[in-house]
């Protein structure tokens, strides 16, 4: 039988490992659906990292035996904000270098500067 | 570090208000978040508020590095983005992991919890704490991962290439945070760890910097080379984990963050004054004020590459001095000696092509813009100044960094300070 932990680290393994192929792709648009993957599999693995816990409160309560550990919650929220402005501002940035210089490569073919990633 | 930052930004924003900032909107806004995540990183205690600072200051600086527009900077922007994107990605992984095994993300309190993680849990604490090394190299453009830095500085616009000067100060400035406090003695063999990667690293980036010094085809790349040097000379001293190197990475780190600071203005000076040749190393009519830039140029030279009597030879002669017992100090003092040589060389090139050569060359380059000129030099005048006098001063310098670096190898103040008050947590 399949346990939670595994259907979960799996999860995580194969969106990195999908977010990593994409983000190594040459053009702007995989590598921002690759930046995405990555930073959901971010999120999951930072929520994973309070333990996974079944049945456990989050809130206070007098009959409770133990708690859901709040804090990974708290850091996957900001995390998934300043995720999703990172994703807002790459696209624009991306948006703006194709209209700009006709192509959405994302290595500059100008004397000096290396293609990178 | 405050007071470095302050005094950089300083003098950038008064170059940059000499027409700079009117070639796109928002500049003085982002300029503003730009400091604040500056100062927050280096103010706070919470491993989680330094990720989220590194955010700041890295927002900001998305917004400044296409400041003014042009498709060249643009892609060198994207670039940059997805290069720290990824790198903000491993911080967070390497922050859950090293919360998952000790279960707080107070710097005080991790320095207390990590001697005591189970056995069963070190590794994952290892890889969490060499993760971290490697998102603050990126940040600090140490070797595997620094070829982000010479695109984006040399495509950034130069009050913002200026002030990013700081922002790989910001990655060394962690890896001493981090890898003194919580991976410091206490934690045994992780803090080891760290060293032993750093130290090579630093100096591979160091040569590769300053080789890259030499082939630059223009005078932007080479300062962001001599950035990256740099950086691998002030990490090698960082790497060496004792009192003595790290005062004097200290200082060179106050040294380099001005030079650099100033050497970039300079190199827009020139630009805006050459027209169509831009910085390039090629053969241009003079231009007006030539011999003014060439002399800042010359005393910027001479600082960044460590020639006396400026604060460069100083520091590096410090580090030299501070690793001559250690066991790789025949590679250390081998390649910090060779590569300051070949960076003579490289900005003797540059320079004799730049400001001597153009004398072969009839007429004078009729200037571009007019404004206040006396602004753009009156900052780099001040920052160069700042060198003098971190020369002049060197002495109290050197006794006030090292009693810092007593107290960044003796944790337990900084502990009792932080969780003796009850404050946090």
């Amino acid at each position: 039988m399949l346990s939670m932990e595994f259907i979960v680290a799996s999860t995580i393994a194969m969106l990195t490992a999908a977010g990593i192929y994409l983000v190594l792709r040459a053009r702007t648009f995989p590598v921002v659906l690759g930046l995405a993957l990555i930073t959901y599999a971010v999120n999951v693995f930072l929520f994973a990292m309070g333990r996974l816990a079944v049945n456990l409160p989050p809130v206070i309560r007098s009959d409770a035996a133990g708690y859901a550990d709040p804090l990974p919650q708290a850091l996957v929220l900001t995390a998934i904000v300043i995720s999703f402005g990172m994703t807002a501002v790459i696209v624009v940035m991306a948006l703006r270098a194709w209209l700009e210089s006709g192509n959405d490569h994302v290595d500059i073919e100008q004397p000096g500067s290396e293609g990178e990633q | 570090m405050l007071v470095l930052t302050a005094v950089l930004g300083l003098f950038v924003l008064l170059y940059a208000i000499n027409g700079w900032d009117k070639r796109g909107r928002h500049f003085h806004p982002l300029f503003q978040f730009q400091l604040l995540g500056i100062n927050g990183a280096f103010l706070t205690g919470d491993l989680f508020n330094l990720f989220v600072f590194f955010e700041i200051l890295l927002i900001a600086s998305y917004g400044l590095m296409v400041h003014g527009g042009g498709a060249l900077r643009v892609r060198a922007g994207v670039q940059y983005v997805v290069m720290n994107l990824v790198g903000s990605s491993v911080f967070l992984i390497a922050v859950g992991l090293i919360y998952s095994v000790t279960g707080t993300l107070n710097m005080a309190d991790l320095a207390l919890r990590v001697p005591e993680v189970a056995a069963g849990d070190r590794a994952l604490l290892h890889t969490g704490a060499l993760l971290l090394l490697l998102v603050f190299a990126v940040k600090a453009a140490l070797v595997p991962v620094q070829f982000w830095l010479p695109g984006t500085y040399a495509n950034a616009p130069a009050p913002v290439a200026a002030l990013f000067a700081i922002m790989t100060k910001v990655g060394a400035y962690s890896i001493i945070r981090m890898y003194t406090l919580v991976f410091g003695d206490g934690a045994g063999e992780v803090g080891a760890l760290a060293g032993e990667w750093l130290v090579p690293a630093a100096l591979v980036t160091l040569v590769l910097g300053m080789l890259g010094v030499l082939a630059a085809r223009s005078l932007g790349q080479m300062v962001s080379f001599a950035v990256v040097g740099s950086m691998g000379t002030l990490l090698v001293a960082v790497g060496m984990f004792s009192p003595k190197a790290m005062s004097a990475a200290l200082y060179y780190l106050l040294h380099s963050t001005l030079a650099a600071g100033a050497l970039f203005l300079i190199v827009d000076l020139v630009t805006q004054r050459r027209g169509k040749h831009a910085d390039t190393f090629s053969l241009a009519p003079r231009f007006i004020h030539g011999g003014l830039i060439a002399g800042v140029f010359f005393v910027g030279a001479i600082a960044m590459t460590g020639m006396p009597p400026l604060s460069g030879f100083l520091g590096k002669l410090l580090i030299l001095d501070a690793i001559r017992d250690g066991a790789v100090a025949v590679w250390v003092w081998g390649l910090v000696l060779s590569t300051s040589l070949i960076a003579i060389i490289g900005f003797a090139r540059g320079g004799s092509t730049l400001f001597w050569k153009s004398t072969s060359v009839e007429g004078v380059l009729p200037a571009e813009r007019r404004g206040g000129d006396a602004l753009p030099f009156v900052s780099v005048g001040m920052l160069l100044g700042m060198l003098v006098l971190l020369t002049v001063f060197a002495g109290p310098v050197t006794v006030y960094l090292e009693e810092t670096s007593m107290q960044l190898f003796a944790p337990s103040g900084y502990i009792n300070a932080v969780l003796g008050s009850g404050g946090m947590r």
